[in-house]
């Protein structure tokens, strides 16, 4: 195959690419945008194999490293729980990155493979689209496995900080920029492999200090650095389809985390300096008197949602937790029986990751023209009877409007206190990850249920 | 003068960030988690190299250092290639609408 014409095909599986990310503006046509997707996937691997047209040699290999990897994948992906794929999708950033690292290997020690010269005297040009290209990936990779460690639950999901901590990455990614300069200057091997094992540290460093609820802004960012990195690799081998790939793959992940930290009112910066979550909670502790809570039981609050004519539900990590997503649709079909109108409410940034409150959701069959964003329902709290908060908090917390001194001060939160009463699950008082009390646990019109929040809302369907 | 092709593949990584930009801004907030699963899964195209990579060997040795590595890219790659679509596939197929006989 001419090298002309696969360029025109590598063209072809670029747009669909982008056709696939377009199918998904509505879940109507997210399937059919799926399916151009693997159509740009299936065309850009089978014009790889005939461009090259060497059949013989590595080819069986190739197809046997294919298939095990393909059969791994795909095993996943029927098996995995849908309250693991915060956890699922960094797992997954953490390959694209580490392939990265291991393509601008192979093309440093094999450069005359990809036209890119000869050992030793490989085109500059090429020589910092690699090496770009394997640091960015290294960090992906190795940020994406601490990612993934935090959001298992192996390591803890607080922040870990130290003093120093952003001189020491500022002084990794100053070193590794320096280290490219003398690659081009030298071609020397270890200047190469010493960048990659920077960029694997600095991967590290740069995400132990992210708390496990900023964790949506840190999925979102290793998703748009898995895209340079591809973008990267793209130059190097002058592939149209990597190149507009990495492109998008880069531009979405970059968009994600700025809808994130809006959601949170912090700026990027901030989150990605971490340590969010531990300075605020010592002042936090000194101002704690005993204010009378009200709590009520299962029955208690069967009933406020029975005599109820609008009920508002406000899900948060919590229900991932505990699983409680498909007690809460049994619930929920019970009162609309009981002819109780039913919506949901989800913050840009309850749960680990973006859109995950609405996947857990669709699991559980609850149709998504029930489930309202932030500022489709925020005006309907007034007019409801009850709002049926389980597993979220900081999000709902009114103090982010009233006080300035607070440290979620300006983030958007949902009005559920102007419900005419609030039903709040949660397991004790405990303040949420922001380290502060929420006000509304006090207010007079609240309802604390302290239970696990699967159970609570199976004892809740029983009392209907 | 001639231009140096670096310049057109540069043109197309400019325009496709902003493709990128106004595509992504109209993706719908609930569909989120599957756009990153499949931005994950689009990512993987990266394996078209790891292929060049693979199949470089010479007949007599067909595991040359440089081989293997792009082996293991192919591995990784094809992971997150079936992986990706196939969740997303899974997740899009949850997304119903409200039936209207209920």
């Amino acid at each position: 195959m001419s090298a002309n014409l696969s360029a025109i095909f590598y063209l072809v599986s670029g747009v669909l690419f982008i056709l696939a990310l377009r199918g998904l503006s509505s879940p109507e046509t997210s399937r059919r945008g799926n399916f151009f997707g693997i159509l740009g996937m299936t065309i850009a691997i089978t014009v790889t194999f005939l461009s090259i047209g060497n059949f013989s040699s590595g080819f069986i290999y190739v197809l046997i490293f294919l298939l095990i990897g393909g059969s791994i994948g795909a095993f996943v992906a029927f098996k995995i729980p849908m309250t693991a794929m915060p956890e699922l999708v960094a797992g997954f950033h953490s390959l694209v990155g580490l392939a990265a690292v291991f393509v601008a290997i192979s093309a440093f020690l094999n450069p005359e493979v990809f036209n890119l010269g000869t050992v030793g005297n490989i085109k500059l040009a090429s020589l910092i689209e690699m090496s770009i290209g394997a640091a960015i990936g290294a960090i992906t990779f190795s940020g994406s496995i601490i990612a993934f460690l935090k959001l298992r639950g192996i390591m803890s999901g607080s922040p870990i900080t130290f003093k120093g901590q952003h001189y020491i990455n500022l002084l990794l990614g100053l070193s590794i920029i320096v280290l490219i300069f003398y690659l081009c200057k030298t071609q020397s091997d270890s200047i190469f492999w010493g960048i990659i094992a920077i960029s694997f540290l600095l991967g590290l460093l740069l995400i132990i200090p992210i708390g496990g609820a900023d964790m949506p802004v840190v999925i979102s960012m290793l998703n748009s650095y898995s895209g340079w990195a591809a973008a990267g690799i793209g130059f190097t081998l002058e592939n149209t389809a990597l190149i507009i790939t990495g492109a998008l793959v880069g531009s979405s992940g970059a968009i994600l985390s700025y809808i994130m930290c809006k959601g949170m009112n912090r700026s990027f910066f901030n989150v990605i300096l971490g340590g969010f979550g531990i300075t605020e909670q010592s002042s936090s502790n000194k101002g704690k008197e005993q204010k009378p809570v009200k709590s009520g039981n299962a029955e208690d609050a069967a009933f406020l949602m029975n005599s109820a004519s609008s009920v508002i539900i406000v899900p948060g990590y919590g229900m991932a937790v505990a699983q409680a997503q498909h007690a809460l649709r049994e619930m929920v079909d019970k009162l609309k029986k009981n002819d109780v109108r039913v919506s949901y409410a989800i913050h840009p940034v309850a749960g680990r990751m973006p859109g995950h409150m609405n996947v857990l959701l669709a699991e559980a069959n609850v149709p998504y023209d029930e489930v309202f964003e932030l500022e489709e329902i925020n005006n309907d709290f007034s007019n409801a009877d009850v709002a049926f908060v389980i597993g979220a908090n900081d999000v709902t917390n009114p103090v982010a409007k009233t006080d300035p001194e607070s440290p979620i001060y300006g983030m958007p939160v949902l009005d559920v206190e102007k419900c005419k009463s609030v039903l709040f699950v949660k397991r004790s008082l405990s303040p949420g990850y922001a380290g502060i009390d929420n006000d509304l646990f006090y207010r007079e019109n609240t309802l604390m249920l302290f239970a696990d929040a699967k159970k609570m809302t199976e004892d809740i369907t029983k009392n209907l | 003068m001639e231009i140096d092709p670096f310049i057109f593949r540069l043109s197309i990584f400019i325009l496709s960030i902003f493709i990128g930009y106004y595509v992504v801004w109209s993706v719908t907030p609930s569909l989120h988690t599957p756009l990153m699963s499949v931005t994950n899964a689009i990512s993987s195209v990266i394996i078209v190299g790891a292929i060049i990579a693979g199949l470089s060997g010479s007949l007599e040795n067909v595991f040359d250092i440089p081989n293997i590595f792009g082996f293991f890219a192919i591995f990784l790659a094809a992971i997150n290639i079936f992986g990706g679509f196939l969740v997303t596939q899974r997740m899009l197929q949850m997304y119903k609408k409200k039936k209207k006989d209920k």
